[in-house]
Formats: C-alpha cells, structure tokens, sequence
C-alpha cells in the first residue's frame, strides 16, 4: 500500500527538498518583498527574486544545460553578451552627456570613483579569491548592474547570482549607503562650495560625442566595444533627432523586453548548492567595501583637484562618480542642500554620475584585456 | 532694485507660490522644480514685491531662465 504511494511521491519534487533550497526561498522572498514593499530596484529584485524561488524548486528542470528554459535565457541572453549591451543601448538613448560636456573636468571625478574597482579588486585576492573572480567582484564598486553581469558572465559566472545581486541592492541603498561617508569625508564649509555655471554645449558637441567617444574608447579599450558601442549608439540615436522612433525603442520597448530577460535567469543562478557558501556570501560584504570605497576615492579626488585649481568644486560631486544614475547624483544634490539650501548640486553630479558609467565600461574592459579572455 | 529670480537648474515647475503684486519674504520656499524625478525647493533670493511672474506651474524651465522679478 505505502510501495505505490512512495513511487508516486517520488515523481513530486517534496522529498528532494533540501534547507538550503527553503534558505534560498526565503532570500528570493526577501528580495521580492524588498523590490514591491520598498521599491528597491522592483524592476531588476523582482524577477531576480522570482528566478531565486524558480532555481531552488527540485527537478523542475529550469535550468538544465540544453533543455531548461532558464538556461537558455541564461546561454542565449546573458552567456552570449547579448542583453547586456541592449540594455546599454536604452541606457544611452537615457543619458544626456550635456552636464559632462559642460563642464569637462568632471569627467576625473567618474574616473576617480572607479579606484573602489582595483582596491576591491586587490583585496578580494588577498582573501583568498582567484583573480578572475576578484577582478569581478572589483567592479560592483562602479555601482553598475549591466556591466557587473557582463564581466561575470565572461570571467566569473559561478558568482554572477550574487554580484549581480550585490550591484543591484547596493545601487538602491545608495541613498543609506552614501552620505554618512560624504558628511564624514567633507566638511560644512566645503559641502557648501556653489558650482560655477558650466559652459553651454552646442548640438553639434553632443552630436559628435557618442561617434568621438566610440573611436577613443573602443581604440583604447577595444575590449570595452560591445557595451560602450551600443551605448554610444544609443546616445546617438538621442541626439541625432531623426530617429525618433528609434530611440524611443531603445528606451522603453526593447529595454523593458530585455529587463524580463535578465533577472529571471540571474536569479536562477543562484540555487542553494552554488549560493550558499562562504565564498559568496562574503562578496556582499566586499561589495559594500567596493561602493564605499569608490564613495570615498571620489571624494578625495575632488579634494586633490581642488588643490590646484582655482575655481573650487564641492567635493560631494566626486561621491556621484559611482554609476548609479541618477541616484547618485540625487544623494550629492540632496547633502549639499543640507548644507546650504540655495546649493543646487544636481546637473554637476551628473557629470561625473555619466562619466562614470563610461569608467565602469572602461574598467570592465581593463579586466578582460589583462585576464586574456 | 529689481532682482530677477532664475531657474538654478532645468526641470519642470511643479509648485510656484508667486503671485503678481504679493510680497514674499527671503528664504522662504517660492517654487519647486522637478528634475530627475526629484523635487527640489527653489528659495526667494530677497525679500520684496513680486513684479512679474513669466512662469506657471507645469510650465518647463531651461537653466537660468527668467521665472520672476522681484523688487
């Protein structure tokens, strides 16, 4: 009588359940909940979450090499670099470069954010990480989400799940994350440095930018081509103002088709087997140490600059070179109204916020050039 | 004196306390603007009688542009 029963139960995945795969659900929950209940990157946490629970659910076969639907999301989207630079393509048709163009010395500030990147990077190996897989948890310190799964998926995939995890909280708790360290890092006087007003920049400047920027980079950094080529084609969608239809594509359409592409799969990833080692769990706390990291060089950058330069910047704006856009332009925009309510930080921040979206792209591709892949 | 109020940064006016002829006080909160899906508080730059309103709520404002003349 029980012979059947127990054949029966065996077809169900029940008895294959395992505590990690329940810890696992509870990790996907928690990121669903944090995505509906606080509106922490819903658009990313929530399907992430959803692959989590997907992942952890026994023979359901999602993610099984060749068959599994997931794993084909997975090999096709991401393993194939095809929705990272599409998601690249909306970002440019997003960005106005304006405020970088106009006031050109911002750009160091989205430099100087990357150098979270290589100390992480330095320390991760230290403890123990092989450099592939150091290099990748390095970049979460450029706070950019796109990027972060595409050098995983090239040199780290083991610990894409968790990275692009890592990158994505962190990117939503920029506002919790970033102004104890700008208070600290500045003091009131310097929080209330006024900017200048940058130049105007013309049509044609921004028209030439994305083609300009596309032969420097890609000539530099040839490694960097797949993402900086589609943003800069989508940059130049925006601004050529012809191709409307186009842009708009890029934007909305396209990029929320390859957003459903995107998080179903990375959470997949992360089943309880892979995540839950120490090796992994410990990548949050390095990528908290990448973005404060990156936070604080910013800031000290701008001090430097300040020192040999006449017209002072408010050092809060190389906060805003970790590449969270635009949330990281708000915070610096925010702190510095703390300070003096008549300070409006806002489109300075976006300098050095876009600029360093450009040096996450080129640090990514620092990292694929020397680990020869 | 006339002092000309302008827009600190590009957005859209989403509050505008200004009205032709009233008098406001420094400091207190005139406008807001909404730029990058913030809102941010724009402060009268001196006490005085509101000459001319050239701006109304919804309207998009460029950076620098004029949106009231204060006297």
């Amino acid at each position: 009588m029980t012979a059947p029963l127990y054949e029966l139960l065996k077809t169900t995945g029940f008895i294959y359940l395992t505590p990690g795969m329940v810890i696992m659900w509870c990790i996907g929950l928690v990121l669903i909940y944090l995505a509906i209940k606080k509106q922490y990157e819903p658009l990313l946490l929530l399907p992430i979450g959803f692959g989590i629970l997907l992942a952890n659910l026994p023979l359901s076969g999602l993610m099984e090499p060749e068959h599994g639907l997931l794993w084909k999301f997975y090999e096709y989207g991401i393993h194939w670099e095809i929705i990272p630079p599409l998601i690249f393509l909306g970002i440019g048709a997003f960005t106005d470069f304006g405020p970088m163009l106009a006031n050109p010395r911002l750009i160091f500030l989205g430099a100087g954010a990357q150098a979270g990147v290589y100390l992480t990077f330095f320390a991760a190996q230290a403890m123990g990480y092989n450099i592939m897989e150091a290099a990748t948890i390095g970049i979460i310190g450029g706070a950019d989400g796109p990027t972060t799964i595409f050098l995983a998926s090239k040199l780290a995939p083991q610990l894409l799940g968790a990275c692009a995890v890592a990158a994505y909280s962190y990117m939503a708790m920029v506002p919790i994350i970033q102004p104890p360290i700008m208070r600290m890092m500045t003091t009131p006087g310097e929080r209330k440095i006024r900017m200048r007003k940058g130049r105007q920049v013309s049509k044609l400047e921004k028209l030439l930018f994305p083609i300009i920027s596309t032969f420097l980079i890609i000539l530099l950094v040839p490694a960097s081509a797949p993402l900086i080529s589609m943003l800069m084609l989508g940059n130049l969608f925006r601004e050529a103002q012809v191709v409307e239809r186009l842009k708009l594509a890029a934007q909305n359409e396209l990029m929320n088709i390859v957003t459903i592409f995107l998080g179903v799969p990375i959470g997949a990833t992360m089943n309880a087997q892979v995540f839950l080692q120490p090796k992994v769990l410990l990548i949050f706390a390095l990528g908290l140490c990448a973005f404060m990291a990156s936070t604080i060089t910013g800031i000290l950058l701008a001090k430097i600059m300040n020192l040999f330069s006449k017209t002072k910047l408010n050092p809060l704006l190389g906060a805003a070179g970790v590449s969270a856009v635009p949330m990281a332009a708000r915070v610096v925009h925010k702190v510095g109204m703390e300070a003096d309510k008549k300070n409006y930080l806002l489109m300075y921040a976006m300098g050095p916020n876009v600029a360093g979206v450009i040096g996450t792209v080129i640090a990514a591709g620092i990292f694929m050039t020397l680990l020869g892949t | 004196m006339a002092t000309e109020v302008l827009a600190p940064l590009p957005g859209k006016i989403v509050r505008l306390n200004l009205e032709e002829g009233k008098t406001v006080e420094e400091d207190i909160e005139i406008m807001v603007i909404e730029a990058m899906k913030m809102e941010t508080s724009v402060y009268a730059p001196c006490s005085g009688l509101v000459e001319k309103v050239t701006k109304k709520i919804g309207d998009e404002v460029e950076e620098d542009e004029l949106i009231a003349v204060i006297s």
